[in-house]
């Protein structure tokens, strides 16, 4: 690659692009949905915990990526877990300080975002062979497929479940009017159950296979 | 006492790693193909989470917590340092694996070949972290019952993998819609399994 | 140097921890204050919510500066005001102690009409864990005037109902002495609270919860009975 490459080149934006569809990391890869599901029981901490994955993420794909010619072998996983841990503390801190009623949502699951599998596996599988741009890069497309997934989860449970939509500094908007509810409408409680964040993303790993016929597992 | 079973059947069945909390997802749906290798897995993990969590445990009580080193002395009375707790825990779940995995292999090379391929794989299994993250956060009044909750969480953990391995086993022969086969199927069916966990939420001690 | 040499891998592995935690020190320091005044909001917001005053995080500490502000104290069983500050008292530690030895907070809290309540916070275990409240009461000492509940992981729809409404209202103008003067706190009991002083109707199927509350009532309120009896 030459050094006069513009920053956003076709193979560039495929970092971003790829992720989200077709790579996706949740629903083709299979990675990074423990501390996913839990927190899709409304938008907003949905909203946040994307936000935060993708800031610890691209930071810590940027930071391996700078570091990756001098880090020793042997402690490659060690070097990485701290640098990620490092920095979902930061978040946590931030979070703690300027969001306290969405850190007390999101609880533990800040601090799951250190193994969540999507980040050390690609601090594995880019950062460390790849300069620091296309690494920021692939960065944000991985933590938006993932969140891309994480949004739309939320989005259905939250709507069908409470009738409501909870937005970060927007605050909770009532989705479906008073009308409906007069009608006979009834919110479907079980969709803010956890079981349902699963057959969610099922139906969502349905609806996108059925659409690219190459996902399909033999 | 009653306290230490309350908390061992609510983590088994109620606060399900799997099913409540998505925990562990990863190498859940990775390695839940046959019935044989999950229970190696969940063993594992039922290991693994017996041993971090109450280490965890003392850690957060006597080194992390506010006020946790007074035992030094009066003028350590007042030092927080829960806010490193996330990267001490990782550290040291990350080296008891390494340890276990070292004295496994030297002291019992029969389980070390059955168990010791999943051992690097849990380090960075998200219920052992959550498993120490819970515990932390429930602020269990004793060494008991956080090894108490360790010890359910895990079995939980265990009864989930075998359960959805040995659904999958049978799933093989099913007709399912091309585009729901393999990760599909296994999302929704975790999810029915999950509902028929939330009939034991009424339980009564 | 040889990368990949123990000498290399120590020092690397030594600034590596000495720049995390030095980073990370700096953010925790800079970060606490902000953290613990969030902590604190909320707590004013439960302790104005038992007296009926809704508040929010924006006006909580102005609302609560203008009912309580500095009108709190420590008291010990025998219902002398010993010093410290009642806000800062954790409630988890005290009950470990013997009764006698604890410190018991109390607030007091002069609303818009004048009228004077004494909040005392209570804390207790339910069927999985802790539980934790509110309750004021009126100028005459025995009547309630209100209470708040709150829970860690009670179980959804049975235990947990105890932080709605339709669970707290019902405390309201009960009474925590009998006619004689005698200390009999307020119970949780299954059906047959009606006209009962002393009771309010308990969660079906939540029993063990139900019984937390009664157990937790009991408990932090019998320290105050000196104090309320003067």
């Amino acid at each position: 690659m030459s050094d006069k490459e513009p920053l956003f080149s076709a193979k560039n934006r495929k970092l971003i692009t790829n992720p989200i569809g077709a790579q996706n990391p949740i629903t083709i890869q299979v990675l990074g949905i423990c501390s996913a599901l839990a927190v899709t029981a409304k938008l907003e901490p949905a909203i946040v915990m994307s936000i935060s994955v993708m800031f610890v993420l691209v930071f810590a794909n940027l930071f391996i990526s700078l570091l990756r010619n001098t880090i020793p072998a042997r402690i490659r996983i060690i070097v990485q877990l701290v640098v990620v841990a490092a920095l979902v503390i930061l978040v946590d801190q931030i979070l703690k300080a300027f969001a306290y009623e969405v850190s007390k949502q999101l609880s533990v699951f800040v601090g799951l975002i250190i193994t969540n599998c999507i980040i050390m596996g690609r601090l594995e599988a880019f950062a460390l062979g790849n300069k620091p741009w296309q690494s920021v890069l692939d960065g944000v497309g991985n933590a938006a497929g993932y969140g891309v997934i994480l949004v739309i989860v939320a989005f259905f449970r939250e709507l069908l479940g409470a009738g409501t939509l909870t937005l970060p500094a927007v605050g909770t908007l009532t989705i479906i009017p008073q009308a409906f509810y007069d009608l006979g409408y009834v919110n479907n409680g079980l969709m803010i159950l956890p079981p349902m964040a699963l057959v969610t993303v099922g139906v969502i790993i349905w609806v996108q296979r059925s659409r690219n016929k190459d996902l399909i597992e033999s | 006492m009653e306290n230490i079973i309350n908390i061992f059947i609510k983590s088994i069945f109620i606060d399900n790693m799997v099913f409540a909390y998505f925990l562990g997802m990863c190498s859940y749906l990775a390695v839940s193909k046959t019935v044989k290798t999950s229970f190696g897995l969940g063993v594992a993990v039922v290991f693994v989470l017996a041993i971090t969590v109450p280490v965890d445990y003392l850690l957060n009580e006597y080194v992390l917590k506010a006020g946790a080193l007074s035992w030094l002395g009066e003028s350590f009375a007042d030092v927080d340092l829960s806010f490193l707790s996330f990267i001490m825990f990782i550290a040291v779940i990350a080296s008891m694996v390494q340890l276990v995995e070292m004295i496994v292999e030297k002291f019992a090379p029969a389980l070390y070949s059955s168990l010791g391929i999943f051992l690097p794989l849990i380090a960075v299994n998200c219920a052992i972290l959550g498993g120490s993250l819970f515990m932390q956060e429930r602020q269990y009044a004793s060494l008991g019952e956080a090894t108490s909750f360790a010890f359910g969480s895990g079995i939980g953990w265990l009864l989930a993998i075998v359960g959805i391995a040995a659904i999958r086993e049978k799933l093989k022969y099913s007709d399912i819609p091309a585009p729901l086969r393999g990760l599909g199927i296994t999302f929704i069916v975790t999810g029915l399994m999950g509902i028929a966990f939330m009939s034991f939420m009424g339980i009564q001690l | 140097m040889d990368k990949q040499g123990n000498l290399y891998t120590f020092l690397y592995a030594s600034i590596m921890v000495i720049i995390v935690a030095a980073v990370l020190a700096f953010v925790s320091e800079s970060l606490k204050p902000i953290q613990n005044k969030n902590v604190e909001v909320a707590k004013k917001i439960d302790i104005l919510k038992s007296v009926g005053i809704a508040s929010d995080a924006k006006n909580a500490e102005d609302l609560y500066e203008k009912h309580i502000g500095a009108n709190t104290k420590v008291i010990n069983m025998n219902g002398e005001e010993v010093k410290g500050s009642a806000f800062d008292v954790d409630m988890a530690k005290e009950l470990r102690k013997d009764a006698d030895a604890r410190n018991y907070p109390l607030y007091v809290c002069k609303l818009d009409n004048g009228q004077e309540k004494i909040i005392i916070p209570l804390r207790g275990v339910g069927l999985w864990g802790p539980i934790w409240g509110y309750i004021s009461l009126n100028e005459d000492k025995t009547t309630v005037f209100g209470a708040t509940f709150d829970h860690k992981g009670e179980t959804p729809g049975l235990g947990a109902e105890i932080s709605k409404e339709f669970f707290q209202t019902p405390f309201k103008g009960k009474t925590i002495f009998d006619e004689s003067g005698a200390f009999t706190s307020i119970k949780v009991l299954k059906g047959g609270s009606a006209g009962n002083a002393h009771a309010v109707d308990a969660i079906s199927g939540g029993t063990i919860t139900s019984n937390g509350v009664t157990d937790m009532l009991e408990e932090c309120l019998k320290g105050y009975e000196k104090y309320l009896k003067n």
